[in-house]
């Protein structure tokens, strides 16, 4: 039932949209939606994904709440994007767990821990476990090769739930897959993502976000937090190479490659997610909702404790803390990989995956030769 | 201290666009401005919300723009629409003076997109504001509460205090209060009176309730109804306002740009008789669409309905409530309220008087009827392909041109011509020194800017004592 309203709300607002037209400079919604007459169900959750809910398209409505018209795009298109996520969700059994994601990502995050915890105290000799290892050696609390293959068998089980949430998402577009592996568009999307051009409001002042005035606040920690994440995964493939082509054991020192990538992006992973965590407390509940879920309050939690223990942990390996701190920061980590299916980390693949098609239309309204 | 209690040098009723160019402009000359809103939060800014483009002379491209509109050509479109209607010293300054606004306009915060869709023929002389006209009206209000403008929302002025054309005091009601506020000089940008139906009543009888008020409930013309009870001199036609035809079932009050029914040139517009009344092929709709408010005002139950058929789809914007659809000319016509067989006598007149030619909706193309009266001159296509379309139409008042004259220095004239000493007028209070009759895009606001500008500066040299 809400899922029909909400689909018949998005229409609506298209319609009322499509009629105005003043927002087409701010992002790619709109030009998006001026290629289209009627929006099907479809075309209604790419637009969703499309939105990078930057909200100037409400600071600017003339038509927001309380006119008539009461139109209120970003809050509408949020509810349809987390409509869409439980949509695409690999397995399909899991799509619930977007519905409390909050609290899912809590227990998640606790039963990880917990196991940790567990399993180094039954299993770890106390007098190891609390024991000061010069060399911070984390391997003699939990053996590597415990360590790689849960790690990796968590991964390759993301991999798939991600690829099958695209698959089914990129469906309901009716593309075919080849164009989505067109160069031109593809690298279209790369540059619009990770510049996060739609948060520029579109003359590069910013978003409206958290407050009517510009401001370049909410990219710049976002900004933190995607290279932060992905420094802390260049260190970890960095260590990688270090343990299985050079044969080099971690603990690896502070200056080495995946140390020194390790703790920049750590540092972008506590600084970023708390920005944003702030920006969300100070932003209009009446243009940006009320918040769904958790979701995004769950995630942001989640990567800054990931940071935070990862450093604690680096700060603290040549304590007799380690041993438990190691324990708690796979922990954490664990619950991170094991939500990022299903919490707000999944924006990522649809809203990628929408940016590609938003290319797509555009090369191809380009090509054709009627202006 | 409540700001009514504190003492200002400039005193501007009216936040709109005009408002508040005046506001910053005396606020940055180093005036003590209190600005008078009399509509709350949202609904501030007056019809600038609802705007989007504003037009001004250009030597060449500039981002903004795509080509020259030199001072030459923009005065020949203005007395091309106005019909001589305009007062061409005061018009050809306002011209001149419109040459530095998008510059002024983006150090105070206001952002310009390139022009793209459904704004055909206007990238050239028009800047589109990004965001629009709410997007422009907030940051002209957080530019001038950043200079330390005093801004008030509901603030109404209900008496004006004038000696020998020296504004005295204002009575203001806020928030159930009455305060008296004085200043060494006042503007008033406070809009039109197209809101105040028993106004327009009193100019187009009952007629007049048939009207749609595009823009905000707020504009009253109360301030211009005391402007002129106190001696200032009345310029323009209380009938004249700009009025185009919109989807007749809009709001009665703002319902903006989203009303628009762009498809008249495509189509037939029949009266409540099922008759056509004008040549909808004229030209292209947006030179057009400005005086298709006053032809439905002019016909029976102030209505019109335009008729297309599937050709014509996708070749106009979209619009905010559907069409009637029917699958003949015969039902639409019933659909539509209206007598069958003349709707369809009329059609087939229109549809036999069409010569064959090269349909091109983009240019002004050889399609065109002959015989017929009137004439649809361009992109007269038989009305042959069901399924059929149709809107009812009714005039969308925008705004008034009555208002009050001003000089060079937007310097409020008395009665007697003798300009003001401290009172300056901006924005659509004044819009009939230059625009007296006809419409172009883009004009309601370059005429707020600029006089809004000079009034700013005017005020401000009251204030610095």
């Amino acid at each position: 039932m809400a899922l029909i309203d909400t689909v018949r709300e998005a229409e609506r607002l298209m319609t009322i949209c499509n009629a105005c037209r003043y927002c087409e400079g701010h992002c790619a919604v709109f030009p998006a939606m001026e290629m289209r007459l009627a929006f099907t169900e479809g075309d209604l959750s790419y637009l969703a994904n499309l939105c990078h809910n930057c909200g100037a398209c409400y600071a600017h409505c003339q038509y927001a709440p309380p006119h008539e018209f009461a139109v209120n795009v970003p809050v509408t298109l949020a509810e349809l994007r987390a409509q869409s996520y439980q949509d695409y969700t690999w397995p399909p059994q899991m799509a619930g767990v977007f519905e409390r994601n909050g609290l899912a990502v809590s227990l998640v995050t606790a039963a990880s821990l917990s196991l940790f915890l567990l399993a180094t105290a039954l299993l770890v000799d106390p007098a190891v476990l609390f024991a000061v290892h010069a060399d911070g050696d984390f391997y003699r609390i939990i053996p590597h090769d415990v360590m790689a293959g849960l790690f990796t068998a968590v991964s390759a089980y993301v991999v798939v739930a991600f690829a099958m949430g695209f698959r089914r998402f990129w469906q309901q577009t009716g593309e075919s897959y080849a164009s989505f592996g067109r160069p031109r568009p593809f690298l279209q999307a790369m540059r619009d993502s990770l510049t996060l051009r739609y948060l520029d409001g579109g003359a590069g002042d910013g978003c409206t976000y958290p407050t009517e005035a510009p401001s370049q606040s909410r990219r710049v920690y976002h900004h933190l937090t995607f290279y932060g994440f992905m420094l802390c995964f260049a260190a970890t493939s960095a260590g990688t190479i270090y343990h299985y082509v050079f044969g080099w054991q971690a603990p690896y020192g502070y200056l080495s490659v995946p140390v020194v990538l390790g703790t920049t992006g750590g540092i972008g992973l506590l600084i970023g997610p708390a920005g944003l965590l702030w920006l969300k407390h100070k932003a209009d509940p009446d243009a940006f909702g009320h918040g769904r879920r958790g979701m995004d309050t769950g995630f942001l939690a989640l990567l800054f404790l990931t940071s935070l223990s990862g450093l604690l942990l680096l700060v603290l390996r040549e304590t007799s803390a380690m041993g438990v701190l190691l324990a708690v920061h796979l922990g954490i980590v664990l619950g991170l990989f094991l939500t990022l299916p299903y919490g707000k980390f999944v924006h990522a693949i649809y809203r990628f995956a929408a940016l590609v098609r938003y290319a797509l239309e555009r090369s191809r309204a380009a090509e054709r030769p009627e202006a | 201290m409540t700001v009514f209690e504190q003492s200002f040098d400039v005193l501007v009723v009216g936040g709109g666009n005009a408002g508040l160019c005046a506001a910053i402009t005396a606020r940055e000359a180093g005036a003590r401005v209190l600005l008078l809103e009399s509509a709350p939060y949202f609904y501030r800014g007056g019809n600038s919300r609802h705007t989007r483009n504003l037009r001004y002379m250009h030597d060449a491209a500039d981002g903004i723009m795509t080509g020259p509109y030199r001072e030459d050509e923009f005065w020949d479109d203005l007395l091309r629409v106005t019909k001589g209607k305009t007062d061409e010293p005061l018009a050809r300054m306002m011209i001149r003076t419109s040459a530095d606004l998008g510059s002024w306009m983006m150090a105070r915060g206001v952002r310009f997109q390139p022009s793209l869709g459904g704004t055909l023929h206007l990238g050239r002389t028009n800047a589109f504001f990004l965001g629009g006209g709410k997007a422009l009206v907030n940051a002209y209000y957080r530019k001038a509460e950043a200079l330390g403008v005093a801004v008030v929302y509901e603030a109404e002025v209900t008496d004006l205090a004038i000696e020998d054309g020296r504004f005295v005091s204002a009575e203001v009601v806020h928030a159930g209060e009455r305060h008296s506020v004085r200043a060494s000089a006042l503007v008033v940008a406070a809009g039109g009176f197209e809101a105040n139906i028993p106004w327009l009543r009193e100019h187009w009888g009952e007629a007049a309730d048939n009207f749609i008020i595009r823009g905000t409930p707020y504009n009253q013309g109360h301030v211009l109804r005391l402007l002129l009870e106190r001696g200032a001199m009345q310029v323009g036609d209380p009938r004249q306002c700009h009025a185009v035809a919109i989807d007749g079932r809009a709001p009665k009050f703002d319902g903006g740009i989203c009303t628009r029914v762009d498809c008249v040139a495509l189509g037939l517009v029949l009266n409540r008789h099922g008759l056509r009344f004008y040549d909808e092929g004229e030209d292209f709709w947006p030179k057009r669409y400005a005086i298709w408010g006053r032809l439905v005002a002019q016909q029976p139950g102030q209505v019109g309905y335009v008729l297309i058929d599937s050709k014509a789809v996708g070749k106009f914007m979209p619009t905010v409530f559907p069409a009637l659809q029917a699958a003949s000319i015969r039902e639409l016509a019933g659909k539509l309220e209206l007598d069958p067989d003349t709707v369809e006598a009329t059609v087939t007149a229109y549809n036999s008087a069409t010569r064959p030619g090269t349909f091109d909706w983009t240019v002004l193309d050889d399609c065109r009827t002959e015989g017929l009266d009137p004439p649809k001159s361009h992109w007269a296509l038989p009305i042959d392909t069901p399924p059929y379309y149709g809107y009812l139409l009714r005039p969308g008042i925008t705004f008034t041109y009555l208002g009050v004259g001003v000089d060079a220095r937007a310097r409020v004239l008395m009665a007697d011509g003798t300009p003001s000493d401290n009172i300056a007028a901006a924005g659509e209070i004044m819009a009939g020194n230059v625009l007296g009759e006809g419409y172009i895009a883009g004009i309601g606001m370059t005429i707020g800017s600029v006089f809004g500008r000079l009034a700013g500066k005017e005020a401000a040299t009251h204030g610095a004592h």
